[in-house]
């Protein structure tokens, strides 16, 4: 007897046809010549090097920029599937600032008994330097990336919401440039939602949370730890789609109240800075006092009004794994509605009946750090060794706390272009979102991950996944 | 603009100039060593203390052999003139920069690594050498090409075109010291002529010898070439020409930030020099005194420039 395949694809719905929003693609497919789209791929990746689309691995030097695998296959989304998504992201992001908000103001949503108090005070994402300043806009994460898997043709679930600095949008719109300038006649044939606006509407929405301080215009600049940053590409790429500076911290330093940048007609006033360096190197005055990257003094202006920072310091509180599994909880007690998108259930290892069950099932589950991230220092049960679940095994048992656990979710796959045709990888999704005063902008589409290697789950570009091209089709 | 950007300009600039300069000298070097291969030490000693590297040169290496010399200049990351070094790090500038420069001119300078990153992977052979000093010339003249073609003419165009010369200026002058006692033994005798392959090997390591034929009328003399190099302002290698355009670039500047810095003072009186020395006053007062003078006079300028556009604070 053989095992019905347990994953849902996204182009043929475990079918033999395609699903509906793959059709016309499907057909355009068919039509198309192996090789020739085989040499396209080929094509793909000559033309992410010119561009410099790289990232840089860590602790390897400059030889080494690496490109993110880029496949040409689509992942498509209806427009209906999307209007439901971007419905259920919102009202995620909407009580994230507020839980944000609450959590450095009143703390009601402790009060209320809904999160343990001890999960925020001695919690390192924490900032007390927060505590009772208002944002400008009350605004606290200008830049959240949902991370989205799909199980079903209905069903989606965040894995987790990035609150911090999500990275990857450069890569959103360079894999739809691609695709546009390798097929334009897909373009014309199958009407795709544009994303090429994001530049536009992020300095919108950063300009849109200028600080009290600014007169009149806004200056807006991205702060990079510099050219040896793993992300260096997409801060340099946003900068200049921005049309705005890209600054190192030695660009900048306090001059009467405000941050200001060192240009060639002496210094001058940022309003708004959207910094791509962590809240611990933000300022070593304030921070982490070894600090290289940061501004010495810039939380003094900040609380003073005298910037935005973008995001706001202290948001890591609320993208932390460990509150991660109350996220239904926040989004009912702050929007008063049941959460739209669904959550992955989780264990919290410092339970102790949790972290009995976790250490029975650890073969099926998938247990992650609590503060990690890039899919390091992450067991996936089903594929782990006897050794590796032996030594994850112990590192459990001594420090609970700093785990969670979740089940193997069967994420759904989309075909990628292989030597022998199409083949079904696992995805998945990160939309980005952008958040002002006054509204909240989705960019139709994202970053879709793929794990290349067959049967994979791990889709982390550090762990050897690619990207493809994200649509979302017009209705 | 930041003044970070603008030294990252500055310098992607000079040493885009730079490899194609180093690149020029190797080619010099080599023609002359097929030619005449028992002067040959004495050429590649020479085209060594052109690119300011004849000490480093010496301490890795005992003996002055073609083939080493040629890999030191082209491939080895270790000499900071080498075409590699100074490629990637224009490259690295380039990436400091990415904002301040067009896709074009940033997909140029990124082309032009990878081209050469592969193509110098391996020492290249004699017979190869002529096909690669080529590559890099035609490289370096599309990224001028995409810098004219793309860039706006504003002050980020300023920067790069100040740092082009000013590495220009300094390489041509540089040539000429070195090459000075060429010249010099027959000054004495005005239109007596030279040693047809050392003048030869000048004007090719300046790009000049066709030039300089239909100028002079096919008549080369020493007074000539010096003259052709130092004021002919119609040169775009002369050390006249290049001073001009940073002058000129600078006064961009000064109009555009509607600010004079002492730079402006330094250019003004260099050029001004320029302009009202006679070749005959050159050689009554030696050629290497003059020169010694001029590069310490832009030496002095680059760093003024620096510091007045506060390239790094």
């Amino acid at each position: 007897m053989t095992k019905r395949p347990t994953f849902f694809d996204e182009m043929t719905g475990n079918t033999d046809g395609a699903r509906r929003p793959y059709q016309p693609y499907e057909a355009w497919f068919r039509s198309e010549d192996l090789r020739e789209l085989r040499k396209k791929s080929i094509e793909a990746e000559r033309f992410f090097r010119r561009t410099g689309i790289t990232f840089n691995v860590y602790g390897q030097d400059e030889a080494d920029e690496r490109l993110i695998p880029f496949d040409i296959v689509p992942r498509i989304i209806s427009g209906r599937e999307w209007a439901r998504l971007t419905k259920g992201i919102e009202q995620r992001v909407r009580a994230i600032n507020a839980f944000l908000y609450d959590i450095y103001h009143r703390q009601e949503i402790l009060r209320a008994g809904r999160v343990p108090a001890e999960l925020i005070s001695r919690n390192e994402a924490f900032l007390p330097q927060m505590i009772g300043m208002p944002p400008p806009g009350n605004v606290y994460t200008h830049i959240v990336g949902v991370d989205l898997v799909r199980t079903d043709e209905d069903e989606f679930y965040v894995l987790e919401d990035n609150a911090r600095t999500p990275s990857g949008v450069s890569y959103m719109l360079e894999n739809r440039e691609t695709m546009l300038q390798m097929f334009p006649e897909l373009f014309s044939r199958i009407k795709v939602r544009e994303v090429k606006d994001y530049p536009v509407q992020l300095r919108r929405s950063l300009a849109a949370c200028a600080p009290p301080a600014a007169n009149g215009g806004c200056t807006v600049a991205v702060l990079t730890p510099g050219i040896h940053n793993s992300a260096y590409f997409e801060h340099a790429f946003l900068a200049d789609h921005m049309g705005v500076q890209l600054v190192e911290g030695s660009d900048l330093r306090v001059i009467d109240g405000r941050i200001a940048m060192r240009t060639t007609r002496g210094y001058q006033p940022i309003d708004v800075l959207y910094r791509r360096v962590d809240d611990d190197f933000l300022d070593p005055l304030n921070f982490n006092p070894d600090s290289m990257l940061g501004v010495p003094g810039i939380m003094d202006v900040y609380r003073a009004g005298g910037i935005t920072i973008a995001n706001a310091p202290g948001t890591g509180i609320a993208d932390d794994k460990a509150i991660y599994s109350y996220m239904p909880d926040i989004v009912e007690f702050y929007t008063g509605e049941k959460a739209i998108l669904k959550n992955v259930p989780t264990w919290r290892c410092s339970e102790p009946d949790a972290l009995a069950y976790v250490l029975d099932n650890l073969s099926d589950l998938v247990v992650k750090e609590v503060h990690g991230s890039g899919g390091y220092g992450m067991l996936v049960g089903p594929a782990a060794s006897k050794k590796e679940l032996a030594t994850f095994r112990a590192k459990l048992e001594s420090k609970p706390g700093n785990y969670i656990a979740q089940p193997t979710l069967a994420l759904s796959t989309v075909p990628i272009l292989t030597q022998k045709g199409l083949a079904p990888r696992h995805v998945d999704l990160r939309p980005f979102v952008l958040v002002s005063p006054d509204r909240i902008n989705i960019t139709p589409g994202g970053l879709t991950r793929v794990a290349l290697k067959k049967g994979s789950l791990v889709v982390n570009s550090s762990q050897g996944g690619g990207t493809k091209d994200t649509w979302v089709l017009e209705e | 603009m930041l003044g970070k950007t603008a030294g990252g300009l500055f310098w992607m600039f000079r040493y885009l100039e730079r490899s194609e300069n180093t690149a020029r000298l190797i080619d010099a070097g080599f023609r002359i060593a097929l030619t005449r291969p028992d002067g040959a030490d004495d050429e590649w000693a020479s085209v060594l203390q052109t690119a300011g590297v004849a000490d480093l040169y010496r301490s890795r290496h005992d003996e002055l052999d073609a083939a080493r010399v040629i890999d030191f200049l082209l491939r080895d990351t270790s000499n900071p003139s080498s075409v590699m070094s100074a490629i990637a790090a224009a490259r690295q500038n380039a990436r400091l920069v990415r904002t301040a420069i067009t896709r074009e001119v940033w997909e140029a300078v990124n082309d032009t690594y990878m081209i050469l990153k592969q193509a110098l992977a391996r020492p290249v052979a004699p017979r190869n050498l002529p096909g690669s000093l080529a590559m890099i010339r035609q490289q370096s003249a599309l990224v001028r090409g995409a810098l004219h073609g793309t860039m706006l003419r504003n002050d980020v165009f300023d920067f790069c075109r100040i740092g082009t010369y000013l590495e220009r200026a300094d390489n041509t002058a540089r040539i000429l010291d070195v090459k000075y006692y060429v010249l010099l033994p027959s000054i004495s005798q005005i239109g007596s002529s030279l040693d047809n392959v050392q003048w030869e090997t000048i004007l090719r390591s300046v790009a000049g010898q066709r030039a300089y034929r239909w100028i002079s009328g096919g008549e080369s003399s020493p007074i000539g070439i010096a003259d052709f190099l130092l004021f002919d302002g119609r040169m775009p290698r002369s050390l006249r020409f290049s001073v001009g355009k940073i002058a000129t670039n600078l006064s961009y500047l000064e109009r555009e930030y509607d600010h004079r810095h002492h730079c402006h003072d330094l250019v003004e009186a260099l050029s001004g020099r320029l302009n009202q020395t006679t070749i005959e006053h050159v050689f009554e007062e030696g050629l290497h005194e003059f020169i010694v003078d001029f590069l310490a006079d832009l030496g002095q300028l680059g760093a003024q420039i620096d510091r007045d556009y506060r390239f790094q604070g």
